[in-house]
């Protein structure tokens, strides 16, 4: 009984920052959710309404809540794909036996990651600038004209996808160098004895070996991306024309600009909720093909 | 009134807002060594953009004068101003004595944050309310309770380059909106690709706005309860504003984007700028002596000769939380002088609400301020119901899309009713059940 | 495949894609030198004609930025320590401590990682008010204090703790505390270096919260800073990268000289446990 009582005063701590700070909050959000909380109340409480599932409505009905949804959704459907995929060619380059300084490149890869969003954001803000930006400038010695990277309502979303694969790509790289590393060399040995070329090695024993490490990545990366909010806040503000007004943005602005905590809660469980819905979904589509290949590591 | 403008410094008159900040510091540092009297009062202030900027050089003045008050300032930018006031209010960090868009007063009045100040001004020997002009200290007026004194004010008109102009075979500056349209036709004609008749920032409201209060219907109608954007009025305001830009006579950027468009008129990409008092101050700083001939302020024009204004700019307010408004309402006086309110004006161009003030001084002469002061003569206020600030942003947004081209006239006015109509939703509810917004 | 070229193929490869991470950074720093206006100019220049300090100097003398890397540091070390100090304890206590509805304990928590930090915030803020806590450090700091990831993270480095070695200790009479903090915690030190890196690592950077907690300049942290700035002078670049360099060096640094503990975390973190 005594080393029970040990337990929990060991657990205490967390368990109440987590409770207090977290469990409760949310908890309390799905109320607020509920209601039209708003600046009205603040000021008086009588002048809260409950209003049952309406802000969830009004939503479905709100034309830049789907905006905003599909923008998250461009965002996640192309840079998670964009992202994995230059992390797995960046392991790939660095697991080769080939590859000279290793540690260095490795190193510089990873680097973008520990850099403080707002901070890179500020600096892609000036190289993709119109008139003075690095890359308009680099484009146009090869004779493309300059693209309106961040005040185009086609180019924006396309800028800061590019921003987020940079930022990121060396996260799941790591990852990924490990899976690689994990594989058996024996297996690539018994191949070339069959002489099977590079691609076919990569094709039937690299890319089913990496399937549950990949898995893995594509759903902490896609449950990462749906929380795109700082890239639009630094690099364009929402804009142009709010092409990229993201969810968690409009949650943002909604809860914390004018104060609509009610339609903002409702915001972040709808959010909850899609991020829920679609990292299941990969979860089942990972298992289902984990499963009849029987390929368990 | 709030003002997304352009950022206002660059490498000749650099970071002067640091500085601000630098002196508060200090200053907060000073004051906490030199042992002060136990009854000395540390007031926060809160002022925005180039007015903060400015004001930090006024307050030593003050300090001087009630060496038992001391001032901590804190500088807002003005594209976070509204949020930051809205997030002070709601986590009870709200300051002493704020400057607050003129707009702005209805929704906080609503809240319960200010303080209502009849009872100061009636016993003020300085701030007088016949000595301001009539429709700027109506604005600080919510349902009969007056809750700010005017700071200066604000208005928007044409800056525009006159060697163009005459280049382009008109003389005087448009009156009306034909004859407008009609100077900016020929002007687009002139020239190469890349130069536009007139900059309008997408992204900022006052230029629509403007146009929209030339108009004869009302923004809101049935007492604020409901959105008012598909009258025939605001129709022939939205559609004149898009047809601008859909003629490219303007281009389709934010402010954001146009980091100096002191320096493109100057370079002559654009010939008209619709924007606030604060440029006179910025063309002078910025363009060649050999240019400052070039360009002058007109009024507004309107539909039918001279049009009206917005009838904006900010006052100062006390907040209902502070416990030291005796001390606050000392420093809205000091800042209400007409002396201290005309050095205001040539540190940051930003007129003065009450007449006096105008009697004296660069003020009187200078021939760029007149456009304002007959611009002045004719400002309206917008509907004072505490939503206006969502109202006029979702205005705007919609806007936007009219002049991309992604919505008709007619579609986009459906799009701001329906918005507006959404956001007023609550008031509407609140009046229906004698539940006042206004307190 | 020709064996040289390959090498050559790959080692290109990598170079290119270590320009393309690098630049950037490396373009900051050489624009953090230039005197004011002198990078919005055509052709965009890439170096510094006379590299000046005084964008820093300008920086730390009139901007404040002492006082917001001051604030940075203190609300990230005592973000760190904190949930340090907490997650070690349950941590611990998950692996190696029985009590009923232990494993059910940590189910739950695991199945809480899902939800957004997001959904907490707003009631988290009213929360706060209520405490008085709004525009202070502690209203950053408070909800940190304890993470799951955290968690997990010390759970499943303590597993690999001997149990006899825990069970002779008790046998000798030690407390629980004692055997903790002797023996225990001299064992987690590298998962201690690890989960402290990447606590300060996310505290340092964490931009959301802070953005809606602290209302007040005083008590802003560099990346609050640095996006007010921005969106106030737009046209002060080299200004606004001298700022990005203050901000982003300290972790740059910090990671360099702690990487291996900071991989370390990552690969343990996201390996099914």
């Amino acid at each position: 009984m005594n080393r029970q009582r040990t337990a929990w005063l060991f657990l205490a701590p967390a368990l109440l920052v987590l409770g207090v700070f977290f469990i409760l909050p949310v908890i309390a959000a799905l109320g607020l959710s509920l209601t039209d909380y708003d600046l009205y109340a603040l000021a008086d409480i009588r002048n809260l309404r409950f209003v049952g599932l309406h802000n969830y409505w009004a939503l479905l009905h709100r034309p830049l809540f789907w905006s905003a949804l599909g923008n998250t959704f461009y965002f996640v459907a192309v840079g998670v794909p964009l992202s994995i995929a230059t992390s797995l060619v960046a392991a790939l380059l660095l697991n080769s036996p080939l590859a000279r300084i290793r540690p260095f490149f490795r190193t510089v890869l990873f680097a973008p990651v520990v850099t403080t969003v707002v901070a890179v954001a500020v600096i892609w803000r000036y190289l993709f600038n119109t008139k003075y930006g690095l890359v308009n400038y680099g484009l146009a010695e090869i004779g493309i004209h300059p693209i309106d990277w961040l005040g185009d309502p086609r180019w924006a979303m396309p800028t800061i996808i590019a921003f987020a694969v940079w930022k990121n790509f060396g996260y799941n790289m790591i990852i990924i160098l490990a899976g690689l590393q994990a594989i058996p060399l024996d297996l690539y040995e018994a191949a070339r004895i069959d002489g099977a070329s590079l691609p076919r090695q990569f094709w039937h024993i690299t890319l089913p070996m990496l399937k549950p490490t990949m898995a893995l990545v594509a759903i902490l990366t896609v449950a990462g991306y749906f929380q795109l909010f700082a890239e639009p806040y630094v690099m364009t503000e929402g804009g142009p024309l709010q092409s990229t007004v993201s969810v968690l943005y409009l949650m943002y602005e909604d809860g914390f600009k004018w104060w609509n905590l009610g339609t903002a809660s409702a915001v972040a469980f709808m959010l909850f909720a899609i991020i829920f819905a679609v990292t299941t979904l990969l979860l089942r589509l990972a298992r289902h093909d984990e499963h009849p290949a029987g390929e368990r590591t | 009134m709030k003002r997304p403008r352009p950022p206002a410094c660059t490498p000749s008159r650099p970071y002067r807002w640091w500085l601000v900040l630098l002196l508060a510091g200090t200053c907060g540092g000073l004051s906490a060594c030199r042992q002060q009297a136990p009854d000395t009062r540390t007031l926060t202030f809160w002022a925005m953009g180039n007015e903060g900027e400015a004001v930090a050089q006024l307050i030593p003045g003050f300090e001087h004068a009630h060496p038992d008050i001391h001032v901590t300032l804190q500088q807002l930018p003005w594209k976070e101003a509204h949020q930051k006031l809205l997030t002070a209010y709601a986590g009870d960090t709200t300051p002493d004595i704020a400057q607050l868009g003129n707009t702005w007063i209805a929704e906080l009045a609503a809240l319960h944050a200010l303080q209502p100040l009849q009872p100061y001004v009636a016993r003020s020997s300085v701030v007088r309310p016949d000595d301001y002009f009539a429709g700027i200290w109506a604005t600080n007026r919510i349902d009969g309770v007056l809750y700010g004194v005017p700071w200066y004010v604000d208005t928007r008109l044409l800056f525009y380059r006159r060697d163009l102009l005459k280049a382009a075979g008109f003389d005087v500056p448009p009156r009306s909106w034909t004859e407008w349209s009609r100077q900016m036709a020929a002007l687009k004609t002139r020239d190469t690709p890349g130069r536009y008749p007139i900059l309008l920032p997408t992204n900022e409201f006052e230029q629509l706005l403007s146009l929209a209060l030339q108009q004869d219907a009302p923004l809101l109608r049935d007492g604020g309860r409901y959105g008012n954007f598909e009258s025939p009025g605001f129709k022939r305001a939205l559609a004149f504003y898009v047809g601008i830009f859909r003629q490219q006579e303007a281009p389709l950027l934010a402010n954001t984007e146009v980091p100096n468009p002191w320096a493109e008129v100057g370079r002559g990409v654009y010939a008209f700028y619709l924007s606030g008092p604060w440029n006179i101050g910025e063309f002078r700083r910025r363009l060649p002596a050999a240019q400052q001939g070039d360009w002058s302020t007109a009024p507004l024009p309107g539909p039918d000769g001279p049009g009206a204004g917005i009838a904006s700019g900010s006052s100062l307010v006390l907040f209902r939380r502070s416990r030291h408004q005796a001390q606050a309402w000392q420093l809205i006086e000091y800042l209400s002088q007409p002396t201290v309110q005309r050095k205001f004006y040539e540190l940051v161009g930003d007129m003065p609400p009450r007449r006096s003030s105008w009697q004296d001084g660069t003020l009187r002469s200078d021939p760029q301020v007149q456009a304002f002061r007959e611009q002045l003569e004719r400002v309206r206020p917008t509907p004072a119901v505490p939503e206006w600030e969502r109202i006029v942003t979702a205005m705007q947004l919609v806007a936007a899309r009219a002049a991309h081209g992604e919505l008709t006239v007619d579609q986009a006015a459906a799009e701001i009713d329906r918005q507006a109509d959404a956001i007023l939703a609550k008031r509407r509810w609140m009046l229906d059940h004698h539940r006042g917004p206004q307190p | 495949m020709n064996p040289r070229l390959a090498k050559v193929l790959v080692n290109g490869s990598l170079c290119g894609l270590a320009a393309a991470a690098l630049l950037p950074l490396l373009w900051m720093l050489s624009v953090s030198f230039m005197a004011p206006g002198e990078a919005s100019s055509l052709p965009p220049p890439l170096l510094p004609v006379h590299a000046t300090l005084d964008n820093y100097r300008e920086l730390f003398a009139h901007a404040g930025m002492g006082r917001y890397l001051l604030n940075s540091l203190l609300i990230a070390s005592a973000i760190t320590a904190l949930a340090l100090a907490s997650n070690l304890l349950a941590g611990y206590a998950f692996a190696k401590l029985r009590f009923t509805g232990r494993e059910r304990l940590f189910q739950a928590l695991i199945g809480a990682l899902v939800i957004p930090a997001q959904v907490a915030m707003l009631p988290l803020f009213l929360l706060l008010k209520t405490f008085g806590l709004v525009n202070s450090y502690a209203g950053v700091i408070m909800p940190c204090m304890a993470t799951i990831f955290g968690i997990y993270l010390v759970r499943q480095y303590a597993r690999s703790v001997p149990d006899e070695l825990l069970e002779a200790a008790r046998i000798d009479g030690a407390g629980e505390l004692r055997i903790f903090g002797q023996i225990v915690l001299p064992l987690l030190k590298p998962i201690m270096a690890t989960l402290a890196i990447f606590t300060f690592l996310a505290a340092w950077n964490d931009f959301m919260w802070p953005l809606i907690v602290l209302t007040g300049q005083e008590h802003y942290t560099l990346p609050l800073a640095l996006a007010s700035l921005a969106r106030d002078h737009v046209q002060d670049s080299e200004l606004m990268m001298a700022g990005s360099v203050v901000t982003v060096l300290p972790v740059l640094l910090l990671f360099l000289a702690l990487q291996r503990y900071y991989l370390q975390g990552l690969l343990l973190g996201s390996v099914k446990g």
